[in-house]
């Protein structure tokens, strides 16, 4: 049986970074921008479709200057709510508002082994176990690919990874690693194998797409081209921009979010004037740069604050957001993992972002370690329970109860405690035991999510996927491979 | 006189102000001071300054960048003038340096180049999505003494491999030094690939290049 997800649902803890006033500011920056200093499309598609609807394009640099009203119009087509749908219908994601779900992290590079400890490059069998285990997880609603599979041809390698997922975990998969039309053509070939056909791939998308702006003010050709792709077929795709404070982004907070605004929604204007009514999503993960080394941090005051902006500006847009959160800086599962952590999804999740990203890597989204990914869903949980907040009723107001204990005695023997006990959390991974205990015992949480992971790699068995579509899944890339002229045999699955 | 404009250059560079920059080059000109010396007693002290201030901490990335912009402006000014007396400034080295093919992440290789030039390297920055000959092209035309190939995919960084491999068909290796870096390379794969050196930030880059040509 396919595991349940436990998601956060309606978060009771609201939390406003901008009022109403400064999101139309932003916005209405965020148009003169794009009127004036433009955003550069480096798609002779993308050009086309901006000049037919009357943008000014400029064919040598490729930049698109469109007016406010267009841009405007355009995002109205823009469902407000839909389903990202999983293999298993009983773990469909609805996008509507009320749901805050995490998924893996992406495009990892190395990975801590979990039975050495061990750096190593990330292969093909590491994107199958990452997402057999997170399929076992009721914190992770859905994949992202977590690691590059690095054995597999260039190629086809974003193939290959769609593939392990699916034979590995009955969940969504949403890729950030198919970049390309020609990748975007097979894979919306390979979800609608999954989903049964074209039409139901369209009624229940099973795969969905995440693409990257350029920052400042530009996109990326592949991603534009690989979007449309996505769009006319009806999967739902999203563009994220990671826009840097001093960098690739104004030093200031508004104008990095103004250069982020500016990027996404013209990417997402652009697919619905290409497929009026196409399912997108905004997708962020601004940051600050390191002033000293000029790095990307991903994880401080700002990047918390941005996760919050954010999603008033998707909200004022009327779709739903992917939000980076997590992907903390630290080299281990640390101090600095659990702060950084904590504190981006408490904020992400407290707007009511709709999609969170993701559990399990280090070092700004390099190292996988299967010991962050529990304690990130720790994190998740933690928060979840939180964000429930305090319902009050009759049965929690426990009048009865309290007039029964009276002034001294203790509440442990009521029935009313046993039938609620269990609403308490329980960590899994957070140490209290006495001091003691602890000392003598010389282990921590990691080595407990160590344990946990190495017990779900060797126990937990996904529902599988059936042998027919398994083949299609493997004639696709080999023929794709075949095309791109990939030796016969290197790409085996 | 002289000093006191010497004094003007220096602060221009310190300052990262591009006018004054630009503006003292103009008087040198004018004045009829040697460029080259307007250049080592005028500008580089200047730069120097701000790249002690950033290697200690002190001063930011934007400091250096922006102190780096003022040098450039300042050069472009002089060096008309030096071409018209027929002198040539002595660099470490020169530096042939892009992301490669299929790659479009340019923050850490644009500040690779500026702190080589900062250095007092001629740095020859082909941009991003540089197709893989271009490396080995430009390195034969400019003489260059080191190419520097960042990727920051695992899909790109074979090409850094490639990029080796043409340098060595074309027979610029091992005159010519290659350098790598960018987030998925190591120093392992650096030895895999046959490179000269790898570095995991733009300060090692130039220690890196400055031992590859003997500075
Ligand atoms: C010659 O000698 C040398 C010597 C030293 C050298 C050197 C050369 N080159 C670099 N160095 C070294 O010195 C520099 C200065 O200290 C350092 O340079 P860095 O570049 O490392 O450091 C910079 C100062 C700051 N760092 C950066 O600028 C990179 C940060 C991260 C977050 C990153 C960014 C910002 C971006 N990205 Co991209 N991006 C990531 C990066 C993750 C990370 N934490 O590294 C990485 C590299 N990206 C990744 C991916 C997947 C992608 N990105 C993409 C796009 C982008 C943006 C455009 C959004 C943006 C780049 C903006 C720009 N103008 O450059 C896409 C690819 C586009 C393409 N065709 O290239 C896309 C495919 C995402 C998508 N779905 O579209 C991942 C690669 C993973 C993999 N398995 O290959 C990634 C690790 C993040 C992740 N986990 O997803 C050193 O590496």
């Amino acid at each position: 049986m396919a595991t349940a997800i436990n998601p956060i649902v309606n978060p009771r803890l609201r939390v406003q970074v901008l009022d109403d006033e400064e999101i139309q500011r932003i916005h209405t920056a965020t148009l003169e921008v794009i009127e004036s200093a433009g955003v550069r499309f480096p798609s002779s598609r993308a050009l086309d479709i901006w000049a037919a609807n009357g943008a000014r394009v400029d064919r040598d640099t490729g930049v698109v200057r469109a007016p406010g009203a267009l841009i405007e119009d355009a995002l109205r087509r823009a469902p407000a709510e839909y389903t990202l749908a999983a293999r298993d219908p009983s773990q469909d994601l609805p996008l509507d508002g009320r749901h805050v779900y995490a998924g893996t992290d992406g495009c990892g590079i190395e990975v801590v082994d979990v039975e050495t400890g061990e750096l190593r490059r990330s292969t093909y069998r590491d994107v199958a176990d990452i997402a057999r285990v997170a399929d076992a997880l009721e914190e992770v609603a859905f994949h992202w690919v977590a690691v590059s599979a690095q054995d597999r041809p260039a190629e086809s390698r974003g193939l290959h990874e769609l593939a392990a997922i699916w034979r590995n975990s009955t969940k969504h998969v949403q890729t950030e690693s198919v970049v390309t039309e020609r990748e975007a053509r097979a894979a919306v070939e390979m979800a609608a194998a999954v989903a049964g056909g074209r039409e139901r791939l369209r009624e229940r998308p099973v795969l969905s797409l995440m693409e990257c702006t350029t920052s400042p003010l530009g996109q990326d050709g592949g991603a534009i081209d690989a979007g449309l792709v996505a769009a006319e077929a009806g999967v739902p795709v999203g563009f994220m921009t990671m826009a840097s404070c001093a960098f690739t982004g104004p030093v200031s907070r508004a104008g990095t979010l103004v250069v982020g605004n500016a990027e996404v929604i013209s990417a997402l204007a652009l697919m619905q004037l290409a497929y009026p009514g196409c399912p997108v999503y905004y997708a962020a993960a601004q940051t600050a740069m390191d002033l000293r080394s000029g790095a990307y941090t991903g994880g401080g005051p700002e990047d918390f604050v941005f996760g919050a902006a954010t999603n008033a500006l998707a909200d004022f847009y009327h779709v739903p957001l992917s939000m980076g959160a997590f992907a903390t800086g630290a080299h281990e599962p640390d101090w600095q993992a659990g702060l950084e952590n904590g504190l981006s999804m408490l904020l992400a999740s407290a707007v009511g972002s709709d999609m969170l990203l993701g559990v399990g890597l280090l070092n700004g989204s390099r190292i996988w370690s299967y010991e962050q990914l529990l304690l990130d869903c720790e994190i998740y949980a933690l928060v979840r329970e939180s964000l429930k907040g305090v319902e009050v009723n009759d049965e929690t107001l426990a009048l009865d109860v309290i007039r029964t204990v009276g002034p001294g005695g203790d509440f442990l023997a009521e029935p009313h405690t046993r039938r609620h006990m269990r609403e308490l959390w329980q960590p899994r991974f957070l140490d209290r035991r006495p001091h003691g205990t602890w000392l003598a015992a010389d282990d921590r949480a990691r080595d407990w999510a160590r344990a946990r992971a190495q017990a779900l790699l060797a126990e937990h068995r996904p529902e599988p996927l059936d042998d027919v579509t398994a083949g299609t899944l493997a004639e696709i890339i080999a023929r794709v491979e075949a095309n791109a002229g990939v030796a016969a045999g290197v790409g085996s699955t | 006189m002289a000093d006191g404009l010497f004094e003007a250059m220096r602060r221009s560079v310190e300052e990262g102000d591009v006018a004054a920059a630009e503006a003292t080059a103009r008087t040198a000109v004018d004045e009829g001071l040697d460029p080259l010396e307007a250049i080592e007693s005028g500008y580089v002290p200047g730069l120097s300054c701000v790249g002690e201030g950033f290697a200690s901490g002190e001063l930011y990335l934007p400091d250096m960048v922006l102190a780096a912009k003022a040098m450039k402006a300042a050069m472009s000014v002089l060096e008309p003038e030096m071409k018209r007396r027929g002198a040539t400034r002595s660099v470490v080295g020169k530096v042939v340096l892009g992301t490669v093919k299929g790659d479009i992440h340019e923050i850490g290789k644009n500040l690779v180049g500026t702190m080589l030039s900062a250095s007092g390297f001629e740095v020859h920055d082909l941009g991003v999505d540089v197709p893989l000959d271009r490396f080995a092209d430009v390195a034969g035309e400019v003489g260059a003494d080191i190419v520097g190939v960042s990727a920051l995919l695992t899909t790109t960084m074979t090409n850094q491999r490639a990029v080796i491999d043409t340098l060595t068909s074309r027979g610029l290796r091992p005159t010519v030094k290659v350098i790598v870096g960018g987030a998925p390379v190591t120093q392992a794969w650096a030895d895999e690939i046959g490179a000269d050196g790898y570095s995991e930030d733009a300060v090692g880059a130039v220690t890196l290049a400055r031992r590859l040509v003997g500075a």
